[in-house]
């Protein structure tokens, strides 16, 4: 490891700094939430194929179609964009503010 | 296959979770006349790939070139080949024949292999690359002991990575023999020669550019079959399923919750497990360290969701087209009205169905190539363990030179291929269907929660971690003998005393539990500094400032 990052002063001083600070808060939230949805949608599917199995056999309309489908479905496509939702804003908003913190070191 | 099938509404979840992964494991399969036009394309792709491990080789002189190919793979190369480590034969062939046998539970089951990725961009991913080197041991011992940390992680990775590499070497025998009417030992023999040439010589470039070749064959292969199912029906999936319903014995049913709803229990263990367990299987956590950065490693989780989800669709559209296209064909069935060459073989005859000899050769050639690339990833996590964790971590204190490190890997490369191929031929008769599903339930109840607390709880200390991380390793295992898949399944014995198929429901929150309990009741010095590294761990895993091969100015 790089150990001149490691100086526990250095690392003290950029921890206690507002951008750091501000990019923990904002981040960690972020992913705590998305993960939130995530586990929400997943579980819900799950609950729901096993308790409510009669709800999620619902035909649409006259097609074969059952209401299982577009749920579950929807949660791949649920999964994917979370995930790009991720990437968009770490590239938008935390890169930026890490790079303002690795200059700081210099 | 049928046999077990017909088992489904007895124990829904151990089949699930055999079959799928292991299309494989079914059973004794009946040997084909031998397919030319797929031993032709297979012979292209073992060419091709020999040429490109060539190229590695020449490529490959240092520990980082042959742990994480230099650390040079770019985010969409190593999504591709991430994907590529999950989409196994099994899912490919099992999911499909799921589909095919029971429509709509095909896709809960793939749904849960998904949802395990957006968990790992979001809490893992970025702290992973910042904080390791080549192996998700180096996370864990960052700031706890290494000894201990090192010699638990390396067990986690090997037992994994025994479970999974022993179903797929049987199944790649089984599968070999039927697709192209080869010998199963010589098929096993020959997946493990070229996996060790892969390996030994190209290192994980080789092994990344052979994984991309084949997810990308995989992809294309799947893509053209459901593409000419759609096509005969105007390209309206609904008018796909409405014939599906028609021509199924189960009519409507198909479409609708089965066999999971009669055991949610184990529904919601094997949940857990499959969408923690991705986050702790050795030979995915390693492809993390192949990219140059953070920003790198998310875009790997986005292309590895985006393609992973699309396959699992095209499984499913490829399932109900063989409801349609090959259950009222004649052709593809034997006397009885069961699939030639068992349930598995849906998604192979489909090909044939809609695109002839050459898609059926194209399609079998890539099922070979499928299963080459995965042994070839697992067999380097696995050999990555003993060189890098065991040998110059826990044998030499990280005292070692790197040609010393490099020798021991390869050596270890090539004991591990002649211990797959013999464990191959070995269980050729065995009931493995279970390995899968305990290789997941292991990385979920071991790996995962010693990683996952090690980079979020500052309280962590190397007692709590081992103690938590062992517990979950022979929890995981225990339960799962005695369950029903191998207390009844292998062992044949009556009343298995562990009702559920799946133990990650109770084996993960009991690891979890040792590690906190453990950790809080460690009052020792060392405890105390390995709390005080907190600090400076979680300022590298949130910047990447100092990181293995990051550009720190």
């Amino acid at each position: 490891m790089d150990t001149n990052m490691m100086d526990a002063q250095l690392v003290g001083r950029i921890r206690n700094s507002a951008t750091f600070q501000e990019l923990e808060a904002k981040r960690n939230g972020f992913s705590w939430l998305l993960t939130f949805i995530m586990l929400a949608i997943y579980f819900a599917f799950i609950f729901s194929v096993a308790f409510a199995p009669g709800a999620m056999s619902q035909r649409i309309g006259d097609s074969v179609v059952t209401l299982g489908f577009p749920f579950g479905i929807g949660v791949i496509v649920a999964a994917i964009a979370l995930t790009g939702i991720y990437v968009w804003r770490a590239n938008t908003v935390f890169d930026a503010m890490t790079r303002k913190i690795a200059g700081s070191v210099q | 296959m049928s046999a077990a099938l017909r088992a489904l509404p007895a124990a829904p979840l151990l089949l699930l979770a055999g079959r799928a992964q292991a299309a494989e494991t079914l059973g004794q399969l009946e040997r084909q006349p031998t397919n030319w036009t797929a031993i032709t394309m297979f012979l292209v792709f073992v060419g091709l790939t020999l040429l490109i491990t060539y190229w590695a080789a020449k490529r490959t002189r240092t520990a980082k070139d042959f742990y994480a190919a230099g650390g040079n793979i770019t985010g969409f190369q190593n999504g591709v080949a991430i994907a590529g480590d999950y989409m196994s034969a099994a899912s490919f062939l099992g999911i499909s024949a799921l589909v095919y046998a029971s429509g709509f539970d095909g896709l809960i089951y793939s749904i849960g292999f998904l949802v395990g990725w957006p968990i790992i961009m979001f809490l893992m991913a970025e702290k992973l690359r910042n904080l390791g080197k080549y192996t998700f041991a180096d996370v864990v011992s960052y700031r706890l002991s290494a000894t201990p940390m090192k010699i638990l992680s390396a067990t986690g990775t090997l037992v994994v990575v025994a479970f999974y590499l022993i179903a797929q070497m049987v199944g790649a025998g089984q599968l070999i023999k039927l697709l192209f009417g080869l010998d199963y030992t010589i098929a096993v023999v020959l997946v493990g020669v070229l996996m060790i040439l892969y390996v030994t010589f190209g290192g994980m470039l080789a092994t990344t550019w052979v994984q991309i070749i084949k997810a990308g064959l995989l992809l294309g292969g799947a893509s053209l079959i459901a593409f000419l199912v759609l096509m005969q029906f105007g390209f309206n999936p609904v008018s796909l399923f409405a014939k599906a319903v028609e021509v199924h014995p189960s009519h409507q049913a198909i479409m609708a919750p089965g066999a999971l709803v009669k055991d949610p229990v184990s529904a919601i263990s094997l949940g857990l497990a499959l969408m923690f367990g991705t986050a702790g299987l050795p030979h995915i956590l390693m492809r993390f360290f192949t990219v140059h950065d953070a920003k790198e490693a998310r875009k790997s989780v986005f292309w590895a969701t985006v393609f992973i989800g699309y396959f699992y669709i095209l499984t499913f559209i490829i399932g109900f087209g063989a409801i349609v296209l090959v259950s009222t064909n004649p052709v593809f069935l034997d006397a009885k009205g069961v699939l030639l060459g068992g349930a598995n073989m849906a998604a192979v005859h489909l090909a044939n169905a809609v695109g002839g000899n050459l898609l059926l050769g194209f399609i079998s050639a890539v099922a070979f190539a499928t299963i080459l690339a995965v042994v070839s990833g697992l067999t380097l996590a696995g050999a990555s363990a003993v060189s890098h964790d065991l040998y110059a971590g826990v044998f030499r204190h990280g005292r070692v030179n790197e040609r010393d490190e490099l020798r021991i890997s390869k050596m270890a490369t090539v004991a591990l291929g002649i211990v797959a191929i013999v464990l191959g031929i070995l269980f050729e008769k065995q009931n493995i269907a279970f390995m899968v599903g305990l290789a997941f339930a292991i990385a979920a109840s071991a790996n995962f929660p010693v990683l996952f607390l090690s980079m979020y709880w500052k309280g962590l200390t190397t007692r709590g971690a081992c103690i938590g991380g062992w517990l979950g390793l022979f929890s995981a295992t225990i339960l799962t003998i005695l369950s029903p898949s191998i207390w009844t399944a292998v062992m044949g014995l009556a009343n298995p005393p562990f009702a559920y198929n799946a133990p990650a429901l109770f084996s993960m929150p009991l690891a979890f539990l040792g590690c906190w309990i453990f950790s809080l009741l460690d009052h020792s010095a060392s405890a105390k500094a390995e709390e005080g590294k907190f600090e400076a761990q979680y300022f590298r895993s949130q910047t990447g400032i100092g990181a293995e091969g990051a550009a720190t100015h």
